[in-house]
């Protein structure tokens, strides 16, 4: 893209952090504060970590019946999803790929939707395409922010006490600093937190005051990255993509019962075949015996010397204190304590299948 | 003692026909947090240009280019348990290679601090 890269209503205020800036789908983005990242991991999991995630897409869906129609594009249950619920899920293709990952919440009058920044361009027609009846309203006029970390219940909770009710995957809205703000108990780090849409005129000062929070420090995409992968969670277009199933992908928590014994969305049939018969590659934990970092696109091969895979997403892991790595595996491997080999720059690095997440999830349920 | 610095950002001391190789201070900052490096053994022989190691950043890989031609005479082996040193003290401490020098003359290729510092502004 040579397209300059659009900023978020939060970039003065990253300028003054001292945010490192750098262009990230399209956008300019802290990648990382003075703290640095692993400073700014370990704060996230100890105490709280402000993150802009403003240039992710938000997306209102207004009209009759909204969570039936996303099940024709979507395997997840969002007939059933009750409002004040927040459930994630992904779009799939006609041969069983994900388009995109998302959440969906039922905000009572509509639907709101978030999709990531990379596949806004993408995800908005495909909505407004195939949800017959459905106004599909992407919002411009807002800012996203994550407030993660053990304290994140203090933080939000003494600027907004409704906060404080929520459990994981329940969203509402409600006031902080007197301005009418979503708030969602979710977010993409393992911890608890949640992650709220501020008009973006306020967005700076709800911001703010946050941070004006002991506990409370800026996080950039750097510790970002390094928080969701020792949690285990996928990166679109790194972990999944248009050919990846969600089966292969160890996101079969994600269908619901229903969704997977009567199928009717994109790709069912394979997606269906997988549940049964097992997919021909799965997405596991890798965790590396030595101290280097085995990155994307690294060779996995059998204790036999075989290739048996890649890593898709790698790096060092601030809280488990080495390497950490998620990669597929082919049918037939991938079973927990399995020994492989990372063929990192010409040399074998042993390396052990683990259990995801590499950190316990810390969800207030 | 002179020290002589690479646009690949590395620093140069001689004593005699060994040199010493790190990386400079703005490189370690611009790399970020610093958790391995990968390193030759003493014996391997590289050419002016050759990469001889490799630096992990929490976020990226960055490789070490030789500045200069050489045999590995020693490598700092305690940046293999406190790769963190390189960001703390990267042109003290931390240096990353003792090398014997095929050919002292290459040294005139390099620049002085002053070099240096219009190179990075």
């Amino acid at each position: 893209m040579t397209d300059t890269p659009k900023r978020t209503p939060l970039y003065d205020l990253h300028v003054e952090l001292g945010g490192k800036m750098v262009d990230f789908a399209g956008w300019e983005m802290p990648v990382q504060y003075p703290m640095g990242i692993m400073g700014e991991h370990k704060h996230c999991r100890e105490k709280a970590a402000l993150f802009d995630v403003s240039h992710m897409g938000q997306v209102i869906l207004k009209g009759d019946n909204i969570g039936e129609k996303l099940e024709a594009i979507c395997p997840q249950a969002y007939a059933t999803l009750k409002e004040g619920k927040a459930r994630y899920g992904f779009f799939t293709n006609e041969d069983g790929g994900i388009m995109d990952d998302l959440i969906v919440s039922n905000a009572g009058d509509h639907f709101f939707v978030v999709v990531n920044a990379s596949m806004r361009h993408q995800d908005i027609p495909h909505m407004a395409a195939n949800l017959d009846g459905v106004e599909v309203t992407e919002i411009f006029d807002r800012a996203l922010v994550a407030v993660q970390g053990p304290k994140a219940e203090d933080v939000v909770g003494e600027l907004c006490p409704a906060a404080r009710d929520l459990t994981f995957m329940e969203t509402t809205v409600a006031d902080i600093n007197g301005v009418e703000c979503r708030i969602s108990r979710l977010g993409y780090t393992g911890e608890d937190g949640y992650e709220i849409s501020i008009p973006e005129a306020d967005a700076e000062a709800v911001a703010r005051a946050f941070l004006a929070h002991d506990d409370c420090e800026p996080a950039g995409l750097g510790a970002r990255d390094s928080l969701r992968l020792e949690a285990g969670l996928c990166l679109y277009g790194n972990d999944i993509d248009q050919s990846t199933s969600p089966i292969e992908a160890s996101l079969s928590w994600a269908i619901q019962k229903r969704r997977k014994e009567e199928g009717g969305f994109p790709g069912a049939e394979r997606i269906q075949r997988e549940l049964a018969e097992g997919a021909a590659k799965k997405l596991v934990g890798i965790k590396p015996e030595g101290r280097a970092p085995a990155r994307q696109h690294v060779e996995i091969q059998c204790a036999e010397g075989n290739t048996i895979g890649e890593i898709t997403s790698g790096s060092f892991g601030p809280t488990v204190g080495g390497p950490v790595a998620m990669g597929y595996v082919a049918k037939g491997h991938g079973e927990v304590g399995e020994k492989v080999n990372l063929i990192i720059r010409g040399k074998a690095q042993p390396a052990e299948i683990v259990s995801l997440p590499f950190v316990q999830q810390n969800y207030k349920r | 003692m002179t020290t002589y610095y690479s646009e690949e950002h590395e620093w140069i001391t001689v004593e005699g026909d060994i040199a010493t190789i790190g990386i400079t201070q703005h490189a370690a900052d611009q790399l970020g947090e610093i958790v391995f490096v990968e390193q030759r053994e003493a014996g391997d022989e590289f050419e002016k240009g050759d990469e001889i190691g490799v630096i992990e950043s929490v976020k990226a890989a960055s490789e070490i280019y030789a500045p200069v031609d050489g045999e590995v005479v020693e490598a700092n082996g305690a940046l293999e348990d406190t790769p963190g040193a390189l960001n703390e003290n990267p042109e003290g401490d931390a240096w990353i290679y003792k090398v014997k020098l095929a050919d002292a003359a290459q040294l005139e290729d390099l620049m002085d601090l002053d070099g240096y510092k219009a190179l990075i502004g």
